[in-house]
């Protein structure tokens, strides 16, 4: 068995499963954390957003690209402690540009297609996460890394 | 999982997916009533319909964008534009339609049908949706068929719909609706049989046409009517109409045609057909055990059966359900053309005199007692007039929606609002207002004398010229500085008219208005093409009206806004002249008949004005992005300037956000100036939103507490795609 591919997989269901993320920002060292709703590509390289660009989000995010997500598996309940899964994506945030837009939002919107409106109006930004690595949690306490070399 | 279900297979535990109506057809199918063929499409159709096109999450966050109490009726009816839309352009994904298709083309073939809202919730004894949901009449082709039912789909989420449920009680996540697909009986005779007179137990009333069912039902064929015992079934009496139109099938829909002669003379249904009709309806009664309203139709003297349902105002017994004025938010092109009659033809003109007719008067010449007694006289006269604006012209507002509504059935464009910019094309009188005004600014742009004389306020020295100018426009169009129906907010001088033309005249002209008419041309061509033979005249017909009507919406208040002013004028007198007096002796009898008369209109003229509620803020919130209505494309920034009293706007400097509780026409004067809009009233076809699509400017409606949120001076960012305000430059 390919823990490697396991892993993968894992990862890929939990980012199929969840519909948010937490995004973490900053600005002037203050961390700001909010919640996107995301989509992640099946290569688990990038993970996309969107966001009015009057937001601090995606202020904080023009000022440093610097950014963590956190997308997680539980229901509010105790058993989350032993059975829901944490990930921690740390990466690179930029705004896709006008050209490679259309296909993503298209793929985005196969995820969240009531939020066709939202996606559509001129004033919102895609953001595109291109992650180093992820920190994946699971039964509490285990912590398994997973960095990319891009 | 049943898609859909023949009226034959139809069992009692499908109660629930087939509707009431589709329910009602099946007891009586099965007990031996002649029925027309039918189907019915069941409301797990829907539920997947919505699931997979990503509409049921779509609908919540449309419904759920602000608290449904804070919205006015017309965000509602803007609301259900967007949801109608949605449903418009999201066909029914191919698996689903794979389902419904060939148990339709085997049934009806290239026949017309009919097809029927029948939503769960629907004739209950408790709740009657009739009329509020959309049924449609002679469609053929499977396409159509389905692009119909989306539109019955949509109809479960009407401004009308909306607001009968909210008011109800029930819950909107829940609503589902099946639709049922009848053929259409092409029938000579038709009508509805009541098993129970509403207004005397005793008694069942008959009514009846020449024709298709419609005209009866939505008022335009004025019926027969016969009124028969309930016990001994004999025809009490008989109410003849004066029979002029039957409404008939046409090659899409139906049409209202004049009825020939021979028909005329004579009543659709004889004593026998009358008592056959009610024999049947009775026996429908004793099938569902409670009073019906039965609708029927003959065709070769074989009486059909179309549908039957419980009479709900006689089993609730309520008497404050107001489905008779969600019903009346939506007028026919009929009576909104009566109306528009009588709104250019009498009601303007008759305003237009009114204020003329005062203003000859010269008031400097009243003895006191007589000017006491013109107030009185001018009082009366603005306030007749507010009435009939309240209950003439803001209907005839409808003429926009109904607009509206045909544009997007035919186009289904991506903005459902695109068909505004159809409209677009007529010169209201607040944009020759806002013209004069930057002709005026142009003159002080280039002469920097007449610049310096009214910055030093030396306005007595100007040249005559420009003063007769001054004057012209404000005879015109007031002074600038009252509301309409407010005259407690006036300035009563031209001071604030020169601080604006001085702002105007310290930036470049604004363009005036951002309207292309080459665009105009390219819709209006693409919204008539889709109209053929009669149908196009109907289309270029129903275009002027929603033109006219949408002129109206900003041209009424200016005509309004001349009586007022006259008004106005008699009370600057009377203070003016109380004013004097108590300088030269305090407690002149004459001056005490002029405060008597100020004091009882101080008390009459504070109506309770709808747009305006003082928000008592208690503790302090700061707020950051605020949700409203996409009131104009476009986003801006910039320094809000909130306008609490009329006299707020002569401050209001170029490039400012307009922040108000309700933008009125007599105010948009400052919007060349301005940057944005953001307004507490909601709505699309607000004056707000008008003005901002005149202008090009990015507007947001429906912030609730605008002006009590937002502060002058705070930085803003209008964002009128998506109805949303940011406040701030997002500090942490």
């Amino acid at each position: 068995m390919d823990k490697s591919h396991d892993i993968q997989q894992r990862l890929r269901e939990l980012f199929e499963s969840q519909q948010l993320a937490v995004l973490a920002t900053h600005r002037s060292g203050q961390p700001y954390a909010s919640l996107v709703a995301f989509y992640a590509t099946e290569d688990l390289k990038h993970l996309f957003f969107v966001t009015p660009r009057t937001t601090r989000k995606f202020e904080n995010l023009k000022a440093d690209s610097r950014v963590s997500l956190l997308v997680n598996s539980s229901t509010n309940q105790t058993l989350d402690f032993h059975r829901a899964v944490s990930v921690t994506v740390v990466g690179n945030a930029t705004e896709v540009d006008s050209v490679e837009r259309q296909p993503i939002l298209e793929q985005y919107l196969k995820k969240h297609p009531h939020l066709e409106d939202f996606v559509r109006s001129p004033s919102c930004a895609l953001v595109r996460v291109s992650a180093t690595s992820y920190f994946m949690v699971q039964n509490f306490q285990n912590v398994l890394e997973l960095h990319f070399s891009q | 999982m049943k898609w859909i279900l023949s009226a034959e297979d139809i069992q009692h535990e499908d109660r629930q997916r087939v509707g009431g109506k589709g329910y009602a057809l099946t007891v009586l199918a099965k007990n031996g009533f002649q029925i027309p063929e039918t189907l019915c499409i069941s409301s797990d159709t829907y539920q997947q319909y919505v699931e997979h096109t990503g509409l049921r999450e779509r609908i919540q966050l449309e419904l759920h964008r602000k608290d449904f109490k804070e919205m006015r009726w017309e965000e509602i009816w803007d609301c259900a534009t967007r949801i109608r839309n949605m449903f418009l352009r999201k066909p029914i994904p191919d698996h689903i339609a794979k389902c419904l298709k060939p148990a339709i083309r085997s049934r009806f073939k290239d026949n017309p049908v009919a097809v029927r809202s029948s939503a769960p919730e629907e004739d209950t004894a408790e709740a009657s949706f009739a009329g509020l949901h959309e049924s449609f009449i002679n469609i053929s082709g499977i396409d159509a068929i389905l692009e119909h039912v989306r539109k019955v789909w949509a109809s479960l989420w009407s401004d009308a719909a909306l607001l009968y449920r909210q008011e109800i009680g029930l819950s909107v996540e829940k609503s589902t609706m099946a639709v049922v697909i009848q053929a259409v009986v092409p029938g000579d005779r038709s009508g509805v049989a009541f098993t129970q007179n509403p207004n005397d137990a005793s008694q069942g009333v008959i009514e009846s046409v020449y024709g298709l069912n419609q005209g009866l039902v939505d008022g335009t064929v004025e019926p027969d009517q016969w009124v028969l015992d309930r016990k001994t079934r004999r025809i009490i009496s008989h109410t003849p109409a004066t029979r002029r139109f039957w409404i008939v099938p046409s090659d899409q829909g139906v049409e209202l045609n004049p009825l020939p002669d021979t028909m005329s003379r004579m009543p659709p249904l004889n004593d026998e057909e009358t008592r056959e009709v009610f024999n049947q309806a009775r026996r429908a009664e004793d099938f569902f055990g409670r009073p019906q309203d039965v609708e029927w139709t003959y065709r070769d003297r074989s009486l059909i059966v179309l549908q039957s349902r419980p009479i709900t105002t006689l089993a609730s017994g309520k008497t404050d359900d107001k489905r008779g004025w969600y019903l009346s938010l939506h007028r026919s092109l009929e009576n909104l053309k009566s109306l528009r009659k009588k709104i250019e033809g009498k009601l303007i003109p008759a305003m237009i005199a009114a204020a003329e007719e005062m203003a000859v008067t010269d008031l400097t010449l009243l003895p006191d007692r007589s000017l006491a007694e013109e107030i009185k006289h001018r009082w009366e006269i603005n306030h007749k007039w507010v009435n009939i604006y309240w209950d003439e012209f803001i209907p005839f507002a409808h003429g926009v929606r109904l607009f509206g509504q045909v544009y997007n059935d035919a186009i289904k464009p991506e903005d459902p609002y695109e068909f505004v910019d159809l409209l677009t094309q007529t010169q209201m009188a607040s944009l020759e207002r806002n013209q004069m005004l930057e002709d005026l600014a142009e003159q002080i742009r280039n002469h920097p004398q007449l610049t310096a004389q009214l910055q030093k306020g030396l306005y007595a020295e100007t040249a005559p010229d420009f003063r007769t100018q001054i004057d012209t426009f404000v005879r015109k169009y007031g002074d600038l500085s009252c509301a309409v129906t407010g005259g407690s907010q006036c300035a009563q001088d031209t001071e604030p008219l020169i601080q604006i033309l001085l702002e105007m005249a310290n930036h470049p002209r604004a363009p005036a208005g951002l309207r292309d008419s080459g665009k105009v041309e390219i819709l209006k061509e693409k919204f008539l093409s889709y109209f053929g033979g009669e149908q196009r005249a109907q289309a270029v017909e129903l275009l002027e009206l929603a033109r006219t009507s949408y002129q109206l919406r900003d041209d009424d208040n200016i005509y309004l806004g001349r009586i007022e002013a006259q008004l106005l004028a008699a009370l600057r007198e009377a203070r003016q002249r109380i004013k004097n007096t108590r300088i030269r002796e305090p407690g002149d009898s004459t001056s005490t008949e002029l405060e008597a008369v100020l004091a009882d209109l101080d008390h009459r003229v504070k109506m309770p004005n709808p747009y305006r509620q003082e928000t008592g803020a208690t503790f302090h919130i700061k707020p950051r992005q605020l949700i409203g209505q996409p009131g104009g494309p476009g986003i801006a920034s910039g320094t809000a300037r909130v306008v609490r009293q009329h006299a707020d706007l002569a401050d209001f400097k170029y490039g400012e956000v307009l922040v108000c509780d309700a933008v009125d026409p007599n105010m948009t004067f400052v919007v060349p100036l301005a940057c944005a809009l953001v307004e507490r009233r909601g709505g699309m076809l607000i004056h707000g939103a008008i003005i901002a699509r005149e202008y090009g400017l990015p507007c947001v409606t429906g912030i609730p507490d605008a002006t009590a949120l937002i502060e002058t001076g705070d930085k803003i960012t209008v964002d009128g795609y998506m109805g949303m305000v940011t406040i701030g430059t997002g500090e942490i």
